[in-house]
């Protein structure tokens, strides 16, 4: 056993590592987490860039959706039956006092779409985080403790998709009222599933690998395994399936609203806004266009900005359906 | 090593011992159809008896799938044992819960064969390396930092890359990072599982030594699991030969180096390539015959008998049992009815098989190598 050549052979690979003159570039390559590189691919994506950009705004338009309606002087509420109305009683269109028409009762189209995101985003955003919070423990709860817990908490699921959700969505209105808490709490209820189901899968094979044994021989939890080893191989699906779920959670909204299961009418949305315009799109297209713009700009760009954000945190991924 | 022999079983003082394992099982349960009924077990580990003694590092060959790996995650309790004792340290730990287990797996840690898949790819090392500080409460913060850092320094890595992730470093930096987090508790005991396998041949020697000066240091022990026979020879004290979930023989390296009794451990050794073309030539090559069997239903008597040139009919009915054969010394067991004798040729013998089949097989695999060197068009 030789230690010296092995002790010479360890200074000789330490060394030019150390003793680098152009020490600049080494430490630019250098500490380059995972997430950086994700964030680095992201940022090079223009279609992501554009997709966030008009997120941001939609965010900034819900938010200053009070500033909004003073600039123009029209609460999302009020009617204005003599400057809105023309004589026939129908909506008045696009003009410099409604920038975005009027609708049936002579109410601000732009000041209510801007207070429509306002309920959008929130049950986008709240539903579909609880649905990945849920979605996420119970996926790793079954995946990594298997046998009867896996079997119980994946039939469970199982179920739980095969609901018809209108149905359930319609009786259990029907039962308590509409309301938007009511709304949030129908959609995380038929999300988390598709979440769970995901997570599950991944924390099973997650489950098998080494380094999970290796925090095991050390005498880990499971609670630690499960939170420090496999949670954060995970944050990757679960950023995309947040990212996916919203989209499809301000749509489901838009439908409950729509069909009048949503939040009561007086309130804003762009579901009831379309569900309203319906009877009017003939003759006042500004009523019918805002709104259903405003939801397919939405969810677009939630979408576009999701498959972006997976590309980048999974670069695999894209390059196997891109060439 | 005491000479001083008593009994078969034992021969060093209780003392002595640091882990003692005895008629340890582990049956895998296969299960099928719609109620998950188990259909058949596979008989992994099936009776393994073995002693480590402190300071010692122990060697465990045998080809892939003899249950190497899964005796040592048993050893490690990574698995619960189907049946037989584990005592370590003097303490019984075969059926000790999980949480019982916690403080003592301070005392064994592990090595694991693939230098990526055993660090988790989505951590910083120096939490990684810090994990058995952070598991066990022995520390936090700046004191876990310096105490991480200084395993780095002990193991060859650099401290100042605390922060990297594991896809940063080379797969000897890797498996060093595996050695610093199985030190960082100071066991007694280490389990080596293939810890080498996966590295290029430049690598290995560096894990090796690096494995060899710790032991030194610290007074570990190791159960060092490797296919590799010259890399067991290289860093063992002691070697067992493990056939088929069952341990055929054991003894000292040099013992058993020099003077292999079981047929199995004669057919091992033969195999290892000697690097001298003209000695290659010359030496003793024992080819066995037919597959591993199936460890979901092994062959009767001595799992060996279907494969041995030596086997008779007693083989076929009697499993042999691990013992002292004649002329052997005390700390030499070899589970055998018919021990090879020294100077034995074994590669004349094959039972089992005719006598025309026998002078042709060597002519037809030399044929099939050349045909497979030479190019398509010719053959």
């Amino acid at each position: 056993m030789s230690v010296t050549s092995f002790d010479s052979l360890e200074t000789r690979l330490a060394e030019p590592a150390a003793a680098e003159p152009e020490g600049e570039s080494a430490k630019e390559i250098q500490g380059r987490s995972p997430w950086q590189l994700a964030w680095a691919r992201l940022r090079q994506d223009r279609l992501a860039i554009a997709s966030a950009i008009v997120i941001l705004f939609i965010v900034l338009v819900a938010i200053l959706a009070p500033v909004i309606a003073r600039l123009v002087g029209h609460g999302p509420g009020d009617q204005y039956p003599f400057t809105a109305l023309n004589s026939f009683g129908l909506p008045a269109g696009p003009s410099r006092t409604f920038l975005f028409g009027a609708d049936d009762l002579g109410r601000d189209v732009l000041v209510r779409v801007a207070y429509g995101a306002r309920v959008s985003l929130i049950a986008g955003v709240v539903a579909s985080g609880v649905a990945v919070i849920v979605g996420g423990i119970v996926g790793m709860v079954a995946g990594y403790f298997g046998t009867v817990v896996d079997t119980a908490l994946s039939r469970f699921m199982d179920v739980i998709l095969s609901f018809p959700l209108l149905l359930f969505a319609i009786a259990l209105v029907s039962i308590v009222g509409p309301s938007l808490i009511v709304s949030i709490a129908v959609i995380a209820f038929f999300s988390w599933a598709v979440v769970g189901r995901i997570i599950r899968g991944q924390t099973l094979s997650l489950r098998e690998k080494e380094f999970v044994e290796a925090a095991r021989s050390l005498g880990a939890s499971d609670l630690r395994i499960i939170f420090v080893d496999i949670l954060p191989n995970l944050v990757a699906p679960l950023i995309v399936y947040s990212t996916l779920l919203i989209p499809a959670s301000i749509v489901f909204e838009a439908t409950l609203s729509f069909l009048g299961l949503g939040v009561v009418p007086p309130t804003p949305t762009w579901g009831n806004m379309l569900s309203d315009a319906l009877a009017y799109y003939k003759v006042a297209w500004w009523f019918i266009f805002f709104p259903g713009g405003a939801l397919l700009l939405t969810t677009l760009a939630f979408n576009l900005l999701g498959d972006s954000v997976r590309d980048a945190l999974d670069p695999r991924y894209a390059r196997l359906f891109k060439s | 090593m005491t000479e001083a022999a008593t009994s078969p079983a034992s021969v060093v003082p209780d003392g002595d011992l640091l882990v003692r394992v005895k008629n340890v099982v582990k049956y895998f349960p296969i299960r099928s159809g719609l109620l998950r009924r188990v259909v058949a077990r596979v008989h992994a580990v099936d009776g393994v008896s073995l002693e480590v003694r402190r300071g010692e590092t122990l060697g465990i060959v045998g080809e892939t799938g003899c249950g190497k790996s899964t005796l040592a995650r048993c050893i490690a309790r990574l698995y619960d044992l189907t049946s037989g004792t584990i005592v370590f340290d003097g303490r019984d730990i075969s059926r000790l819960s999980r949480r019982r287990m916690r403080p003592l797996r301070k005392g064994v840690q592990m090595i694991f064969q693939d230098p990526i898949g055993s660090l988790n790819p989505r951590r910083r090392i120096g939490s990684i390396i810090g994990d058995p500080f952070a598991i066990h409460r022995i520390s936090r913060g700046e004191q876990r930092k310096r105490q991480v850092q200084e395993l780095m320094k002990l193991v060859g890595l650099n401290p100042e890359h605390y922060n990297r992730f594991p896809a940063e470093f080379s797969g000897g930096q890797r498996q060093r990072i595996g050695v610093a987090r199985a030190l960082a508790l100071r066991p007694k005991l280490i389990i080596a599982d293939e810890p080498v396998s996966a590295l290029d041949v430049s690598i290995q020697a560096q894990i090796l030594n690096l494995l060899t000066d710790l032991q030194d240091e610290f007074k570990l022990t190791y159960i060092f699991i490797a296919h590799d026979l010259s890399v067991v020879r290289h860093v063992s004290d002691r070697i067992a030969v493990m056939y088929l979930g069952k341990i055929v023989e054991v003894g000292s390296v040099s013992e058993i180096y020099a003077r292999p009794r079981h047929p199995y451990t004669n057919a091992l050794l033969s195999a290892v390539p000697v690097p001298d073309p003209d000695h290659a030539d010359q030496r003793e090559r024992i080819i066995l015959v037919g597959d591993v069997p199936s460890p979901i239903n092994p062959p009767s008597g001595c799992r060996f008998h279907p494969r041995c040139p030596k086997a008779q009919k007693l083989c076929t009915e009697v499993d042999p049992a691990l013992e002292v054969k004649k002329d052997d010394r005390a700390d030499h067991l070899a589970a055998c009815h018919f021990p090879v004798e020294v100077g034995e040729r074994l590669s004349r013998e094959r039972a089992g098989i005719a006598q025309a089949d026998r002078e042709n097989a060597p002519d037809v695999s030399r044929e099939t190598v050349e045909g497979a060197i030479r190019p398509k068009e010719r053959a």
